[in-house]
């Protein structure tokens, strides 16, 4: 398929084409998940798409998405965090003591536990940043270090239960402010729910049909029109589907109103903001990128820094969900940040990843976890069958790259 | 037995739609050095992987014949087994072990599973002895500069009983002695009955060394010529089709006002902090103007280079650098950018490109700011940018989201060069811009730096290659052991003359 380049203007008869096959290839990882979906609905006889079920799933999977979210960006930097499943546990440890025990009010305890893991993000930032340590040894020591903190925290014995708001931020809902509406044959559902929902993929739309408009006014290549509707339906009957059934259930979870601004908000941020560039660059070539006048070091610390105060939000979300803090709080949470990140599309030398797709991959293994749950799988087949998961999604990623 | 030990014919070679061979044929005859020339992307090193194995039979067509048996090689190990070795432009050596044991790595002197350590050192001994090469063969491989490391790759092909030994750019990141010293060495091996296959840009080595010389252009043989009395020019023709009269493109100077002055500029090595490697150099630019710097590997040019931009290389650096009749602050590279300086890498993959990335994110690496408020990047804008560089500067791409890892030499070097002049630079220091570029190629990044000084910049090239400074440049320093030895203008310029001053040594 050798086609003559576009001199001028971009809108060649070819570019719709392919920007599909491009596509493809980029969002295997959302057709994983789509199949993965499918496969546990057919296997559970639905019962994964209860709206029970899709509630837990969210409130069950917060913590390990906002690790996430924080170890996209380490990665994409070209370096890793094993320390987050203990700042976990210090942080929610910090988090009690400060409501339980000094009887802080809850808005200025979570606000100081996000500043002590920011504290524990730069304390590790530093090593790595400024001092030349890898990130996996720092990290290590930290997942020592943090977790020997957790247990003088606490003198070895969990602390609670959390003021009733920290509690609700883990497990609670959005209240029903303007009542139930009746929805057919699916029985009555909560409105702000659906409004938030309806006004979450007009903005959606919106959005992508300005940055469409934009790109077009500068001669760029777009998404052929029946594809960039067909894109937007898409994601409307997903978000509207998933709203509708969380509507029936009890609202929307307050942690995935946090989540859906997170997403966003890290999103633009790491595609658009000067310094997620700057993050890119350094994964992708550090020496290129220090030659370039990107102030590498302060970008690496900086990226710690946020993700030891990501790893604090979840440290308080999960300690609220358990409504205690305990000693072994958080274990392992690393291991699923990480590999959520990389069956998301993350490359382990750096320079490759998104957001959403690490979020993605959280919600892979999430639904993994439930639905064989669901349908009484012991927990070694679940261990068993993450793992391949993991492999076969950096597998597929090695795969695609070589044919490239 | 046939005089010739090589006979390639009609091999067509197919990536995915691209023909990347066209019914090469190569003769190759027993005991002579063959040099294969041709531009990047002619075919040269596709032809060398088919002859080797790394293209196994049956994924090309046409048929080698190999020392009179026809040959079906299915892997490295299978031309490796007939004598055929291959050795590649980026050396294939394990820093870390020594000398002996990367000598005979997957081929080890070993009993019972066990190294014979003995045995292993004592005829690794005799294969440097027969590369000219003192050195103990206990000693790490990452001790050894690259040229003694390049004759360890030879010693290694001596040790599989080579009888055909193919080098891809041997002489490339060499200095002119270690050059020398591999072609004499190639000379010798000659008389031992080694046929030798050589792929080289540098055509005064091809014309000093080779028996035959071969043309490739475009995946096609274009000519096979007797090497005696043929001139760099004759082969220059061959590999671009038409006669380069011109390898330069026109240009009468505009020349201003000095804009950069370096002065006592002195720089210690990071490794040995009592190492002088730049030694109080003092060089001018003026607006406009394109000034050369010439030296041999090792004379601190680089180091001179990367030392004034941003300290990005050295410790212990003194001196001054004004600008405009003012001293300007160069201590970190974003200072450097920010006073309107550019350094354009000799190594654009390690350090000047994100391979990963598309152009467009390349283009703005190093001028986001421009592009953005607030911290935010403004995309539309910067994809405008990358077009217009992509346009103006030629750069052959699908689209300004390629990945920039998939583009050719020349045009990798365009993006960077594009990178540079977004940040509007008033000065930039080019190390090596042509360096693994055709001469196709090479011709446009020409024009490109002149345009550069047609609009009042200054600019100051590094390179290894006398022509090339002396057709581009309004002045020529040398440099030395850290030191300015001579400044030479355009007109009194000879290569001569100039090598004189870079071999001008600390006592002369």
């Amino acid at each position: 398929m050798t086609t003559k380049t576009a001199t001028t203007a971009a809108t060649a008869p070819t570019a719709p084409q392919s920007r599909i096959s491009i596509n493809l290839r980029q969002s295997g990882i959302y057709v994983a998940f789509a199949l993965i979906v499918v496969l546990f609905a057919f296997l559970t006889d639905g019962a994964l798409l209860q709206p029970q079920n899709i509630s837990n799933i969210i409130v069950q999977n917060s913590y390990v998405l906002i690790l996430a979210i924080g170890m996209i960006l380490v990665i994409i930097g070209g370096h890793i965090d094993l320390s987050v499943g203990s700042t976990v546990a210090l942080t929610g440890a910090i988090c009690a003591v400060l409501t339980v025990h000094w009887g802080l009010p809850w808005p200025v305890a979570v606000l100081l536990t996000l500043l002590a893991g920011a504290l524990i993000g730069a304390a590790q930032g530093y090593w790595i940043a400024y001092f030349g340590i890898p990130a996996f040894i720092v990290t290590l020591a930290g997942m020592l270090v943090f977790r020997a903190l957790t247990l003088t925290t606490l003198g070895n014995q969990g602390i609670g239960p959390f003021p009733d708001e920290i509690r609700s931020l883990s497990n609670g809902f959005t209240g029903g402010y303007l009542g139930n509406v009746a929805l057919g044959p699916l029985g009555g559902a909560d409105l702000v729910s659906l409004l938030a929902g309806l006004l979450f993929v007009a903005g959606f739309a919106l959005s992508q049909w300005r940055k469409r408009a934009a790109r077009l006014g500068y001669g760029q290549s777009v998404d052929a029109m029946p594809l960039f509707v067909l894109k937007i339906v898409g994601v409307g009957v997903v978000v509207m589907a998933v709203v509708v059934q969380l509507a029936r259930f009890r609202n929307l979870p307050w942690v995935l109103v946090l989540l859906a601004a997170l997403a966003l908000g890290y999103s633009l941020m790491a595609n658009n903001s000067v310094f997620g560039r700057h993050i890119y660059s350094i994964g992708g070539n550090l020496q290129a990128a220090t030659l370039s006048g990107v102030k590498v070091k302060a970008v690496t610390f900086w990226v710690f820094v946020n993700m030891g105060a990501l790893a604090a939000l979840a440290g308080v979300i999960f300690a609220g969900r358990l409504n205690q803090a305990g000693p072994t709080a958080g274990t392992a949470f690393e291991l699923d940040a990480i590999a959520a990140a990389f069956i998301g599309g993350a490359a382990v030398q750096g320079g490759v990843g998104k957001v959403v797709g690490a979020i993605t991959g959280g919600l892979i293994m999430g639904v993994i976890n439930n639905g064989m749950s669901l349908i009484g799988a012991p927990s070694e087949r679940v261990m068993l069958v993450k793992g391949l998961v993991l492999l076969a999604a950096v597998a597929y990623d090695v795969w695609t790259k070589r044919r490239a | 037995m046939s005089d010739e030990i090589l006979v390639m014919q009609g091999i067509t070679k197919r990536f995915a739609g691209v023909t990347a061979l066209h019914d090469v044929s190569l003769s190759v005859r027993r005991g002579e050095i063959h040099a294969i020339c041709g531009e990047n992307g002619a075919g040269k090193s596709t032809l060398m992987k088919v002859l080797s194995g790394v293209h196994p039979h049956g994924t090309y067509e046409g048929e080698i014949v190999f020392d009179g048996e026809p040959c079906a090689f299915h892997g490295v190990r299978d031309s490796e087994r007939r004598g055929i070795v291959i050795i590649h432009q980026e050396l294939a050596l394990c820093g870390q072990l020594s000398v002996a044991e990367n000598l005979f790595l997957g081929n080890e002197r070993a009993r019972r599973g066990f190294i014979d350590w003995n045995r292993t050192n004592h005829e690794a001994q005799a294969l440097l002895d027969r590369v000219g090469l003192r050195e103990n063969p206990t000693t790490p491989v990452n001790d050894l500069g690259v040229g003694k490391q390049q004759l360890v790759e030879i010693a290694k092909a001596l040790s599989k009983e080579v009888s055909l030994l193919i080098l891809d750019e041997p002489t490339a990141a060499l200095n002119d002695d270690d050059s020398q010293h591999l072609l004499d060495l190639l000379d010798g091996l000659r008389d031992e009955g080694i046929t030798s296959v050589i792929i080289s840009h540098k055509l005064n080595e091809v014309t000093r060394i080779a028996d035959t010389v071969t043309v490739l252009r475009d995946g096609k043989t274009i000519e096979t010529l007797p090497a005696q009395g043929l001139s760099e020019e004759r082969i220059i023709a061959g590999m671009v089709g038409r006669d380069l009269e011109h390898r330069f493109p026109p240009r009468t100077p505009d020349i201003g006002d000095e804009v950069l002055r370096i002065e006592d500029w002195t720089v210690h090595s990071p490794a040995q902090p009592d190492r002088v490697l730049v030694d109080r150099a003092t060089l001018t630019l003026r607006r406009g103007e394109i000034v050369g710097l010439a030296g041999l590997m090792g004379a601190g040019r680089t180091e001179l280079a990367m030392s004034v931009f941003g300290r990005s290389y050295g410790v212990g650096i003194s001196g001054r650098v004004v600008k405009d009749g003012q001293e300007i602050d160069t201590r970190t590279v974003q200072a450097a950018i920010r006073n309107g300086l550019a350094y354009v890498s000799e190594d654009r993959k390690r350090y000047g490109l994100n391979l990963i990335e598309g152009v467009q994110r390349n283009v703005s690496a190093a001028a986001l700011d421009k592009l953005s408020k607030n911290g935010w990047v403004n995309e539309n804008e910067e994809f405008s940018v990358a077009e217009r560089f992509r346009r103006s500067m030629g750069i052959r791409t699908p689209a300004v989201s390629t990945q920039v890892g998939t583009l050719s030499g020349g045009n990798q070097q365009k993006v960077v060069l594009a990178k540079w002049m977004f940040t509007d630079p008033d000065v930039l220091i080019l190390d090596e811009p042509t360096r693994g570029i055709d001469v196709g190629a090479k011709y446009e990044i020409y024009s490109i730096i002149n345009d550069l000084a047609a609009q009042g910049r200054a600019v100051l090239v590094i390179s290894s290659e006398l022509p090339e400074l002396l057709g581009l440049c309004d002045r020529i320093y040398a440099l030395s052991e850290g030191r300015i030895t001579g400044e030479v203008d355009r007109a009194e310029a000879t290569q001569e003359r100039l090598m004189q001053y870079m071999t001008r040594g600390q006592n002369s």
